[in-house]
């Protein structure tokens, strides 16, 4: 098995989420599935091969001019914001 | 005369020109059967205001003169668009209350071409589903049911709102987003025209991010002239996405009605695969006869690399929406559970608001980019990617589009597959392909199953020959003749 409880704890915390204790098996299973099916792509002999980022290939980004296209909506901007005030967001205190 | 909820957009169209009826008339018509149909669960939110007053702007546009492409035809939304001060949710608790500043290029040009807004459609949580059973707003009903069987059947998804909506006359066309089949797959659950343009068609800005290098918006629609006729109203260059296409945008609905005389259809044999429905296997046999019938040139081709499309799917998607959904940390917008620190309330925020299978899929995105398994599955998969897109170019050197069914089985009840992660995956064995070379492809319904489902057959052409797909599509929907409804076995 790919995955072990310690490996999900250890998952779950990069991916920031919180997983109960009662979980932890559960979530090895399915993972340990999944990843045990996506290791099929082994059998495809990929030597020598550039991976693929994005379908539009040979197509160059854009670079935009570099001017000013945005601005000026504060009140917009924290139109969603679980916590203002002042025109900043409330965040939970960061240093001790 | 034929319902208002009966039309086509090119009906509707027509009729509006011909001031036969005005845009008030038929959105009226479609907000009493929105409200009618709410067992279904399609829609989030309706909007019932907002139409009426889009409804009488596009008729004062309309007695000016000014009409647009899309002149007052009533629509659906999938609730991915942001869309300007109506809430958008993606399905999602973690976006509770979230009311955009801004709307999604996709939803802004159909407004511009004088579209009215309906409502909010409902969708697996952040198009994360194949049933549309992953939404935190409840699932969605398909308007269909088996022969005889009264059980309510899943609608597909992750476009399942739009699907269910569209099939039951609720809209007359919606929005929806495929990232590896939820256009066409509930589209095909539900006896509809779903179609996914080439990757860069339709711009990706205010569309709430999946998988970035998959993600394309498309039209769900009844017929596929009236795909051809929203794919040209949402679609088109944006300089603010920069994988937006930068090409010229053709008349979609200029080719209709050209045929496909001469055309080569490839058929590619890896797509029998196993645990494929035999009716469906016979429907494609059929859809095949037809093509040839109209003067297509049906093409054996190989695509040996198909069956490993999906587990290179579940590793691309899963690890760009780990990164795309890093965003949800309950400091800016949204859910946000307080925890004794900063990192304890994203973990709780992020428990909280994401449902089982949003966070099965980071978790399982967070794992294949993470040190030491970065190359052996990440790198791996789109290696693999590269070469399932060169195995389309070199068929489509041979074939102008290619012919498969365009999902295995026909709807299934709710909760028949939600128990084995695998086989739920795998009723986007046929789209997911398409997905990962960004080519267009159309899942057109076709006919239906023995007991009664309606079962769709996919196009995929090559990347912005979107033309050649509508044509294909066309000359399929003209032989298949569908005009099956919803309701009309069980009644």
């Amino acid at each position: 098995m790919p995955v072990d409880k310690s490996t999900v704890i250890r998952i779950a915390q990069l991916a920031r989420i919180q997983v109960p204790e009662e979980e932890l098996d559960g979530l090895a299973e399915e993972l340990s599935n999944i990843l045990g099916w996506v290791e099929q792509l082994n059998e495809v002999d990929t030597e020598g091969v550039a991976p693929m980022s994005s379908v539009i290939e040979g197509m160059e980004l854009r670079p935009r001019e570099d001017k000013v296209t945005d601005g000026d909506c504060r009140d917009a901007v924290l139109s969603n914001a679980p916590a203002t005030r002042d025109g900043f967001f409330v965040v939970p205190k960061v240093i001790e | 005369m034929v319902a208002f909820t009966d039309l086509t957009v090119a009906d509707a169209r027509e009729g509006l020109a011909k001031k036969e009826f005005s845009s008030r008339e038929l959105t009226e018509a479609h907000i009493a059967a929105v409200e009618a149909a709410r067992d279904l669960n399609a829609f989030i939110l309706e909007t019932p205001e907002r139409a009426l007053a889009d409804a009488s702007a596009s008729d004062a546009r309309r007695a000016r003169g000014e009409a647009g492409a899309f002149e007052g035809i009533p629509v659906a939304i999938k609730d991915l668009f942001c869309t300007e001060g109506v809430n958008t949710t993606a399905g999602s608790h973690i976006l509770d209350g979230f009311k955009p500043p801004y709307e999604s290029t996709v939803s802004a040009n159909l407004r511009g071409h004088g579209a009215v807004m309906l409502g909010k459609t409902n969708l697996d949580e952040f198009a994360m589903g194949s049933s549309n059973e992953t939404s935190y707003y409840g699932p969605v009903k398909n308007p269909w049911r088996r022969k005889g069987d009264n059980r309510p059947l899943v609608p597909g998804g992750s476009s399942g709102g739009s699907s269910s909506a569209v099939s039951a006359r609720l809209c007359l066309a919606a929005t929806g987003t495929d990232t590896g089949g939820s256009i066409r797959q509930p589209a095909a659950f539900c006896g509809i025209v779903g179609m996914k343009p080439t990757y860069g068609r339709c711009s990706r800005w205010g569309t709430v991010a999946f998988a970035s290098s998959l993600d394309q918006a498309g039209p769900m629609t009844r017929s596929v002239r009236d795909a051809a006729i929203m794919l040209g109203a949402m679609a088109g260059f944006d300089p603010k996405d920069s994988t937006s296409a930068d090409r010229p945008l053709p008349d979609f609905e200029a080719v209709l009605g050209k045929g496909v005389a001469g055309m080569k259809i490839g058929i590619p044999r890896e797509y029998r695969i196993g645990g494929t429905d035999p009716e469906i296997l016979a429907l494609w046999d059929q859809g095949i006869k037809w093509l040839e019938e109209a003067g297509a040139e049906a093409v054996e081709v190989s695509l040996p690399l198909t069956k490993y499309a999906l587990p290179v799917y579940y590793i691309i998607a899963p690890a760009e929406a780990s990164s795309n959904l890093a965003r949800y940390d309950g400091m800016r917008y949204g859910l946000r559970v307080e925890g004794e620190n900063p990192i304890a309330t994203y973990e709780k925020t992020r428990a909280a608001g994401f449902g089982a299978e949003v966070r099965r899929r980071i978790m399982i995105g967070a794992y294949v980019l993470s040190a030491g398994y970065y190359d052996a599955y990440y790198i791996k998969a789109q290696k693999v990617r590269k070469l399932i897109a060169d195995e389309f170019c070199a068929a489509f050197e041979k074939v102008d589009a290619i012919l498969t069914p365009t999902a295995p089985t026909a709807a299934f009840a709710h909760g028949e597959k939600s128990g084995d992660l695998i086989a739920m995956y795998l009723n986007d064995v046929l789209t997911v392909p398409a997905s990962l070379a960004g080519l267009p492809a159309i899942s057109v319904p076709a006919g239906l199953s023995s007991d009664g489902l309606p079962l769709g057959l996919h196009l995929i052409a090559n990347a912005f020959d979107e033309e050649t797909l509508f044509r294909a599509a066309e000359a399929l929907e003209m032989a298949a003749n569908f005009t099956a409804r919803p309701g009309d076995l069980t009644a």
